[in-house]
């Protein structure tokens, strides 16, 4: 385990309610920095919904409680003080959808930035060479930056959203399935992506595919029907599971 | 009979249905400007109606009805998108706001005369504008509001939640997201829904008759400030619009070629109100391919 120090995200005993279902029933999960970490269940399990507590975008929908905590940095983001905005600067979000918005390829990358205040084209220019180069995608785009990005396949909108996120450079990147609706060489390509962007980012990653929990994550927290079964080593997940539930589920025998 | 069969059928009737339909359409649009066009010249458009003798115009008519419809529109579109946007992006979901909504609902479907009446009595009497443009104008926006409105909310509930959701994580706020992500991207609905109801605008004449007046003083062109009585701008003259002068001179017109100038004039609304639909789609096709980069 490592120790408080790399610990750049501390959930404890985060509960959340829809309603007065409970769908998150006490979590305690620390994420280390510059670690992958997956969140691997059967639907409906609650990692997703976990997963949407760290960047606040739970806060969204109407008659949702959370109580707990969860520290980023050392501070509370749940505290009443907390700017989601600034949050949500540190700790950027890919969907399971890829949802680029309309305009160019180039739009998209510097969005967040332009909003931020920056006007200067050389800057924004690098932050878009940089931001494609880092999702992989530049030497795909680079002759159409002008172009739309609802003109590109899925694969490579997926990619463009993962380069508007990295533009505004967050110390997180939250990732909510965001394979799930792409080919298998797509897939692959944004496992390899991922892999590459751990020297620099800590990575969560929620994903139904096994495989690709067990290829590219250092730690895997398993959840099944709102608790936290097992959190360990990858390899002790898939290899060694301390708890029933885990194994009858890694080895395929629900889920 | 097999389900091919009535397969067959029921594609035969909803043919034949939308066959009627479409000449229907054709059929009013052919005989307006059929009667219509012959009378229509660049005299007839320019020059002042006459009571009693043949070869008045409408020139002061239809640009009465361009004024009143620029004015009715300035104070509608902010009203409306303001409205919209709240309706769409900030209510909740609770009983005001569903209050709101039916009230919309309601007040969208009265009837123009009734809009007319109340504008009358609120705008002409209470609020002593007597028959102008701004008494007109504020009753077209009663009649339009409604509609705008709605199309506004519909227009951006259209686009979906994950673009929000991709606003927001991404470290926009709330208003950011709004202005710069969801209003860009339902701009192609909202300016059709803004065209059709300005081609909705230009053609109504019930709430206007007791309103902006059914008559059409003489105006000196030359002299644009608008504080000045005969001035075209001036927004407290009354101003009979080219529907309500259709209306007028077909229910008491005594001038000898009152047929003639209705339909011509008849003519010339139809025209107006193509060119706002045909408007609307081909503007709306080029914002939308513009931001999709699909043309």
């Amino acid at each position: 385990m490592a120790d408080d120090k790399n610990k750049i995200i501390t959930a404890s005993d985060v509960h959340l309610f829809y309603g007065r279902f409970e769908a998150l029933k006490g979590i305690t999960l620390d994420f280390a920095q510059k670690d992958i970490t997956a969140l691997i269940g059967p639907s409906g399990c609650g990692k997703s919904t976990f997963l949407r507590t760290l960047n606040r975008m739970n806060d969204l929908i109407p008659g949702v409680t959370i109580t707990g905590n969860v520290m980023l940095h050392g501070e509370n983001i749940y505290a009443p003080a907390t700017d989601t905005v600034a949050l949500r600067k540190e700790i950027g979000m890919v969907f399971q959808q890829p949802n680029p918005f309309p305009f160019s390829i180039y739009e998209n990358v510097v969005y967040g930035l332009r909003l931020a205040g920056i006007r200067d084209r050389r800057v924004l220019d690098e932050a878009v060479e940089t931001s494609l180069r880092q999702a992989v995608i530049w030497d795909e785009v680079k002759d159409k930056l002008n172009q739309s990005a609802l003109s590109l396949s899925g694969g490579q909108q997926q990619r463009v959203c993962i380069a508007r996120v990295l533009a505004v450079k967050p110390d997180v990147i939250l990732l909510d399935e965001p394979t799930s609706a792409l080919d298998p060489i797509s897939s692959g390509q944004i496992e390899n992506m991922l892999l590459e962007l751990r020297d620099e980012y800590t990575i969560i990653l929620v994903t139904h595919n096994m495989q690709q929990a067990s290829r590219i994550s250092d730690k895997t927290a398993f959840f099944l029907q709102g608790n936290l079964i097992e959190f360990a080593d990858t390899k002790t997940i898939f290899l060694n599971p301390h708890e029933k539930e885990t194994e009858d589920y890694i080895s395929g025998r629900f889920g | 009979m097999n389900s091919k069969k009535w397969n067959t059928v029921a594609t035969g009737i909803l043919y034949f249905i939308a066959g009627v339909m479409i000449l229907i359409l054709a059929f009013l649009l052919i005989f307006i400007l059929w009667n219509g066009l012959p009378h229509v010249s660049w005299h007839f458009l320019t020059t002042p109606a006459r009571s009693f003798q043949t070869g008045g115009g409408i020139g002061i008519q239809l640009f009465n009805s361009f004024y009143l419809l620029f004015l009715a529109m300035l104070i509608s579109i902010p009203i409306s998108i303001g409205a919209g946007i709240y309706l769409s992006e900030y209510a909740k979901q609770n009983w005001l706001t569903s209050l709101i909504r039916t009230s919309i609902d309601i007040l969208s479907s009265l009837p123009s005369i009734v809009v007319g009446l109340f504008g009358f009595l609120v705008f002409s009497i209470q609020a002593g504008l007597g028959f102008s443009i701004l008494s007109g104008a504020l009753a077209l926006t009663v009649f339009n509001l409604p509609l705008l409105t709605r199309n506004v909310e519909e227009s951006l509930n259209s686009i979906s939640e994950s673009q929000r959701e991709a606003g927001l994580a991404l470290g926009l706020s709330k208003w950011e997201t709004v202005l710069r992500i969801i209003i860009p991207e339902a701009l192609p609905g909202i300016v059709t829904g803004m065209i059709l109801g300005a081609g909705r605008v230009f053609g109504e004449a019930a709430a206007l008759i007791y309103t902006a007046g059914q008559s059409a003083p003489a105006l000196d062109f030359t002299n644009w400030n608008p504080f000045y009585i005969a001035s075209p701008l001036n927004p407290l003259r009354p101003a009979e619009t080219l529907a309500v002068h259709i209306w007028k001179i077909n229910s008491e017109g005594i001038m000898p070629d009152a047929a003639q100038v209705s339909a011509g004039a008849s003519a010339v609304l139809i025209i107006a109100v193509l060119i706002f639909n045909f408007g609307a789609r081909f503007i709306s096709s080029r914002v939308y391919g513009k931001m999709t980069g699909t043309k």
